[in-house]
């Protein structure tokens, strides 16, 4: 199978140097690495939602680590992508407190709605599904995660709804 | 009686002014004033406040045994890592009441004798994160962190810390890991993080509703905590309820409370989504073992179940559970058990940490024969062989995670074999996957005696 390329624009901004400056303060001036995920969120939130190895290996110089320290990190943790996910990438709680709320319909409409499988993303960049495990809204399932939002209590009229926003722009990540 | 709950219907009380207009932050005042550090953990100790993370542990006296060698750096770290599935009680007091838990965070780092403490959530709550943020920086422009609190001459930073999706970062020394900026991998125990933890320093770790307890229990005194609750239950406890009940959502209890109230009680759970009958329960999260009816609302001996440490933990795995993290989980007769148990252990094997070989390789394996089983493609040896592999994980590993994944496996097989048993013997049955979702269990049952 071919492998595919992605290419990455680093841009540090003033803005987001002024971020990580303010993280890396809550720690110990001789413990910088221990902003290390923190940084990394903040980074990737800046980066599209993916960190390539140039943006590992800036991040590690700019903590003061080696660049394998970062990397152990961001294949460690389910939230770095080391790909490119999409502009809105619909994550689903799979776990059984939603999965009995009928989570697997819900995913497997919404895939077909937008002509995805699970881990792809559409053709036009918009939209990736993903599986993930419980995101501690049990109570209000089935639920995505959207950026930082949850969305709970779903159906497929919501789903409906949601793909409509996203698609006018009407969605905020943050 | 509410506890955690009872100021938490003012309107604004997220915000710094209502809280502290509602009697916040008086519990600073109190213990920085008038009690000294060992006075405050003496008083956590008396009032049977135990660990609401899952494990129970006494907290007073988890706090009694830090490190306390002067000179060298102390910290409270807090775990509002909140993944274990079936609960998001620390996620609703969080977001609602964020100050009660920065309030209790600063007593508790008072009484550890720490000046750095930290907040570790889970990245996925980023939303209450910049919650926690905002209410932290209330607190510094309100003098009650950073340098020299109320002239007191304590000092105390703290700060919050997202993670970035790894259920076993829930477990302590593996949240000190990642707090440090490394792989969520648990440490070996011993030592203990009250003698070395975060950067190798004496470290107190504990969960958000625990600390959120601290300043009513200061305020008040041990006395009148401990009158509240059952048995060694002392206080209240959160619940989070979630599965075919008609009332999802997170409930603060006293502890003694019937199970049959909990669930059938409009005050709380309101009964059974469409008055179905119930099947099966997880009362404290994933990880404790699933109950069958029988077990639910009574205890072996016939006495009826509580919502309490004892009560739950009644008759061992046998014929009990655990009240584990609160994370209350129902099921009803639609579901199917074999279904519902690849689910948690797919659960499991997702999350191990890999560092273990039984947990690495068992919860994988656990995986993939549930699977089979459940896509009608298990063999009747394969539930002896599930068995045999649980057991073998458990004990065997160095966390906790392993016998959390062991456990459901086991209580699944022991309570409800017959239905593993019905997916080997009759695979074309249960092609549909919403077998069980029109079947009346007695019907199933009556098939199988007629096979046996
Ligand atoms: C796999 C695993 C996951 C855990 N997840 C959590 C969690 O999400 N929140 C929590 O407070 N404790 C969790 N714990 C328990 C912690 O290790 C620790 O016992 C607890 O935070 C101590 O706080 P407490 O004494 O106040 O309960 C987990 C334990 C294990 C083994
Ligand atoms: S028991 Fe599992 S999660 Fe815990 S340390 Fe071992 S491999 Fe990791
Ligand atoms: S099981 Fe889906 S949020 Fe917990």
């Amino acid at each position: 199978m071919e492998k595919k390329e992605y290419t990455q624009e680093i841009n540090i901004t003033d803005e987001l140097m002024a971020k990580i400056n303010e993280l890396i303060s809550e720690y110990p001036a001789d413990k910088k690495k221990s902003a290390l995920l923190p940084v990394l969120h903040v980074v990737q939130d800046a980066h599209d939602h993916w960190l390539s190895v140039p943006l590992m290996d800036k991040v590690a110089e700019i903590l003061e680590i080696t660049p394998i320290e970062v990397y152990e990190v961001v294949t460690f943790y389910s939230m770095y992508n080391q790909k490119p996910v999409g502009k809105y990438h619909l994550e689903f709680c799979r776990t059984t407190c939603c999965a009995i709320m009928k989570a697997d319909e819900l995913i497997e409409y919404t895939c077909n709605k937008l002509g995805v499988k699970v881990g792809e993303i559409t053709p036009d960049g918009m939209f990736r599904i993903s599986t993930v495990e419980c995101l501690g809204a049990c109570g209000f399932g089935p639920m995505l995660q959207l950026g930082d939002n949850y969305h709970e209590h779903l159906t497929k009229e919501k789903i409906d709804k949601l793909i409509e926003d996203c698609k006018e722009g009407k969605v905020s990540l943050f | 009686m509410k506890i955690l709950f009872e100021k938490l219907d003012i309107e604004g009380i997220q915000s710094y002014e209502v809280y502290r207009k509602n009697g916040g932050y008086t519990s600073v005042e109190k213990a920085l004033k008038t009690l000294t550090p060992d006075e405050v953990t003496e008083m956590v100790k008396a009032s049977g406040l135990k660990g609401r993370g899952g494990a129970g542990f006494p907290t007073g006296l988890k706090w009694s045994f830090i490190d306390k060698t002067p000179g060298i750096p102390h910290h409270l770290v807090v775990n509002a890592d909140e993944s274990e599935p079936g609960t998001f009680k620390d996620r609703y007091l969080m977001s609602h009441i964020p100050h009660l838990l920065i309030e209790g965070a600063i007593v508790s780092s008072y009484a550890l004798g720490a000046e750095l403490s930290y907040i570790y959530i889970r990245g996925e709550f980023m939303w209450i994160y910049k919650i926690l943020r905002k209410a932290i920086a209330e607190a510094y422009a309100n003098g009650w962190l950073g340098k020299n609190i109320l002239g007191t001459g304590y000092n105390l930073d703290l700060h919050v810390h997202c993670g970035a999706g790894a259920y076993i970062c829930g477990e302590e020394t593996a949240l000190l890991e990642s707090l440090e900026g490394k792989r969520g991998n648990p440490r070996m125990k011993p030592p203990f993080p009250a003698v070395k933890g975060l950067w190798g320093e004496p470290t107190v770790v504990n969960n958000v509703e625990s600390i959120a307890n601290v300043s009513w229990i200061v305020n008040h005194g041990a006395e009148a905590y401990s009158a509240i609750g059952i048995a060694n239950s002392k206080g209240t406890k959160l619940i989070s309820a979630s599965g075919h009940i008609k009332n999802p959502g997170v409930y603060e209890i006293e502890f003694g409370l019937s199970v049959e109230e909990f669930l059938y009680s409009d005050k709380y759970c309101g009964g059974m989504m469409d008055d179905r009958p119930i099947k099966a329960l997880i009362p404290g999260g994933a990880s404790v073992p699933i109950l069958p009816p029988k077990y639910i609302f009574k205890t072996a001996n016939g006495e009826d179940r509580l919502m309490s440490y004892e009560s739950w933990s009644d008759g061992g795995f046998e014929t009990g559970s655990s009240l584990g993290s609160g994370g209350f989980i129902v099921y009803n007769d639609t579901t199917c058990i074999v279904r519902n148990t690849w689910n948690i252990s797919r659960f499991f094997a997702h999350e191990s940490c890999g560092q273990c070989s039984p947990c690495r390789e068992g919860t994988g394996w656990m995986e993939k024969i549930l699977n089979r089983i459940e896509h009608g493609q298990g063999r009747e040896e394969d539930i002896d062989l599930l068995w045999s592999i649980q057991s073998m994980i458990e004990g065997n590993t160095i966390c906790p995670l392993g016998d959390a994944a062991a456990w459901p496996v086991a209580a699944a097989i022991r309570h409800f074999r017959e239905e593993f048993e019905y997916h080997v013997r009759f695979p074309e049955l249960i092609k549909d996957k919403d077998h069980f979702a029109n079947e009346p269990m007695e019907k199933i049952r009556s098939r199988m005696m007629v096979n046996i």
